[in-house]
């Protein structure tokens, strides 16, 4: 176990994955000489040089596009989106291409591409930087899509997407990049959390906190904050978003009979509504109150001054947990 | 004058764009014209067996739009008037070569060795067009615009990283495209990827004059194959018409790829006869005169005419490929009258390559689903949900 950011502990992750597979390729814009304009790809064209880990010319759809024709070349292209508002030109070619090839080829084409995106807000920067757009992704057959919470999580999670056949839409923190945590290099992958499932991470009796990537740690900050009211919250980090491992949450619920499920997305047909719509179904006779959301408004992405305004914080989940209570 | 720039190489095809408009090795009237960048010498075998794919995938063409109008495939998209500039550019293809087709590209499918009956399965419903790339080096058909020069230049750039350019044997990938799609961005981002990275690929855009019912002014205010020099590779306009023609400059195409030249673009200049697809009225946008016009420049006929006058071939050889597209046709229809439904089953089949926890699940409820039906299908009659009685299969 090594102490690092989670900037570098995917920097670890990415390095291994290179390491392992000379068809492994890295792909986008700055990743190269620049190192990402978060670093998390620092020195690895130094390491392994411009043919696999590419600077590519500034066109998101292009990305994508020639990432899928690699692949099925045969190679396993890890694809950087520089941040998350700027995916959308490449949606055309995630969605209808890069989702559906497997499908439409009856398995006879894999692409097993992975799409790396920085997401949600808190870094006070300009618009179009701070957004979270999984739920798009989430409803897309032929996806998978995960959100790492940690440097430990990142560390393993990006080193499993790359070995998936399947396409992964793989979101990072941006704002929990620089936080440090401990990582299991030394552990053989076998030992590893499966990536495909969520995790309880930090037991509780009275009620349950639901979220996943930047929202994760809130939702502890907010777990400890609530012993001072003598409350016990379970939080589960759901870290994979399709599949939705939603087990762990129908056990948890049928204990505690409360829910309470965050993110920084917009509520309206968000991950929140999908999670609310199935834990009524699998627990309805468990629930001792609605399932409550705390999200993001539906309103565009707020200028930075106001974003403490709009994303979800300890404050506004202790409030939902009183007036889950409160039922 | 040591400070004056080298004089860039003159393009190839100049000559005769400026003379002609494009490239032509063979006239409408069907008289063999020299070019000087793109002469080519061919066989009598060679000239007839270009007659014979350009007759028979015309008759799949028409079969197959035959049998849209009898309700046996929901749609056709008709190559009628483009089957030159297919079959031009689908026999430069080397056996090593990769091709990215469009929807339309049932004659690149042809040379390729594709089975006609493939095409149709995709347009009569069964499946979306499944194939294995690799098996006939022949991508799937793509619908959305564009898209697939994109997934071509990446796969030439695969091509690089694997070391198979430079050489005689090396290998190159076609996409192809039409004047519609010039507009779009992923081609134009296609293009740029291939300059960046000096990819091995050639853009093989068929100007059939209509986007849908879009001219092709309305894409473009300069001729497309000038559009390649901004993005800094060649650019050539070629007779779509025009078998040999085509044929000539794909080939020198492909090999400059293949050799480590880069892309290049070329312009097939065609005309589509037919309609976009077979829900399309080209009437309503198009004046019959302009057909009859095109009538005159029919790649088919050309190639007949030669072929008579410089006694290539006989009688015999016409009846005898005209029995072979009747046999194909014949073929072609009951081929695609014998594919079978895709089962019920099949809609959760192939969505991931592992597992999917969720899906899995709601496919176990849809097949719960599917045994309730099967189980009052049993006991006839004995369904009790009124009007739900044979509303299963």
């Amino acid at each position: 176990m090594t102490s690092m950011t989670l900037a570098k502990a995917l920097n670890a992750g990415l390095r291994n994955a290179l390491d392992s597979d000379p068809k492994t390729l890295i792909m986008g814009e700055d990743v190269g000489r620049l190192g990402g304009v978060f670093r998390v790809t620092d020195g690895l064209q130094k390491d392994f040089g411009e043919h696999r880990v590419i600077d590519t010319p500034l066109a998101e759809s292009g990305i994508i596009g020639t990432a899928i024709g690699l692949a099925m070349r045969g190679y396993r292209p890890i694809c950087e989106i520089q941040f998350d508002g700027f995916v959308y030109p490449a949606y055309d070619q995630i969605v209808s291409q890069l989702a559906k090839m497997h499908y439409r080829s009856q398995g006879l084409v894999k692409l097993p591409v992975v799409v790396r995106i920085p997401f949600g807000g808190g870094i006070g920067a300009v618009e179009h930087h701070s957004e979270s757009p999984e739920a798009y992704f989430a409803h897309t057959a032929g996806l998978k899509v995960v959100a790492c919470s940690n440097p430990a999580d990142g560390y393993t999670m990006i080193q499993q997407a790359v070995a998936s056949d399947d396409p992964v839409i793989f979101f990072e923190p941006k704002r929990r990049y620089w936080e440090k945590g401990e990582v299991p290099d030394t552990a053989p992958a076998d030992d590893w959390y499966p990536l495909e499932s969520a995790r309880v991470v930090r037991p509780g009796t009275d009620a349950t906190l639901v979220g996943y990537g930047p929202m994760v740690r809130t939702l502890l900050e907010s777990a400890e904050a609530a012993t001072a009211e003598g409350r016990d919250l379970e939080v589960i980090d759901l870290r994979t978003l399709s599949p939705l491992d939603l087990e762990p949450v129908y056990a948890s619920v049928e204990r505690t009979g409360r829910l309470i499920v965050v993110h920084e997305a917009p509520g309206t047909l968000g991950m929140g509504a999908e999670i609310a719509a199935r834990v009524t179904e699998r627990c309805f006779y468990s629930l001792e109150a609605p399932v409550l959301r705390v999200t993001g408004y539906d309103t565009p992405y707020p200028p930075s001054r106001l974003e403490e305004e709009y994303l979800p914080d300890l404050d506004r989940v202790l409030d939902a947990v009183d007036r889950s209570f409160g039922f | 004058m040591s400070e004056s720039a080298p004089e860039t190489p003159r393009p190839l095809g100049a000559a005769a764009v400026a003379e002609r408009g494009f490239v032509q090795l063979l006239t409408p009237e069907g008289e063999r014209v020299h070019d000087t960048d793109y002469d080519i010498d061919l066989t009598d075998a060679e000239y007839r067996a270009f007659y014979r794919d350009l007759v028979l995938v015309r008759r799949i063409d028409a079969e197959a739009t035959a049998l849209q109008r009898q309700g046996q495939l929901g749609l056709w998209a008709s190559l009628l008037g483009q089957e030159a500039a297919q079959i031009g550019s689908g026999r430069a293809l080397r056996p090593q070569d990769m091709a990215f087709p469009t929807y339309r590209e049932h004659g690149v499918a042809w040379c390729r060795g594709v089975d006609p009956i493939s095409a149709l399965r995709m347009f009569r419903g069964v499946d979306l067009g499944a194939a294995d790339p690799h098996e006939h080096n022949f991508a799937m058909y793509t619908i959305v615009i564009g898209a697939q020069c994109l997934h071509a230049t990446g796969y030439a750039m695969g091509i690089q990283k694997d070391g198979r350019v430079g050489g005689a044997d090396g290998e190159a990938v076609i996409a192809y495209l039409g004047d519609g799609a010039t507009s779009q961005g992923d081609v134009n981002e296609a293009f740029v990827w291939a300059a960046a990275f000096t990819a091995p690929v050639v853009f093989f855009c068929q100007n059939n004059q209509y986007a849908i019912s879009a001219p092709t002014d309305r894409q473009t205010r300069v001729p497309l194959y000038l559009r390649a020099a901004g993005f800094g590779f060649p650019g050539v306009r070629v007779d779509g018409n025009d078998v040999l023609a085509t044929y000539a400059v794909t080939r020198r195409a492909l090999d400059d790829a293949r050799h480590g030249q880069g892309p290049s673009f070329i312009e097939a200049y065609t005309y589509r006869m037919g309609a976009h697809t077979t829900s399309d009225d080209p009437t309503r946008y198009r004046i019959a005169a302009e057909l009859e016009e095109w009538r005159l420049r029919d790649p088919i006929e050309r190639l007949r005419s030669f072929l008579v006058r410089q006694e290539v071939a006989d009688q015999d050889f016409f009846d005898e490929v005209a029995a072979d597209a009747d046999e194909l046709a014949a073929r072609v229809r009951s081929g695609c009258l014998a594919l079978p439904d895709p089962r019920p089953d099949q809609l959760f089949d192939h969505v991931y390559a592992g597992e999917h926890s969720a899906l899995q699940q709601q496919h176990a409820e849809f097949r719960q689903y599917q045994s309730e039906f099967l189980a009052s299908d049993t006991t006839i009659g004995a369904s009790t949900v009124p009007g739900r009685e044979g509303s299963r299969r």
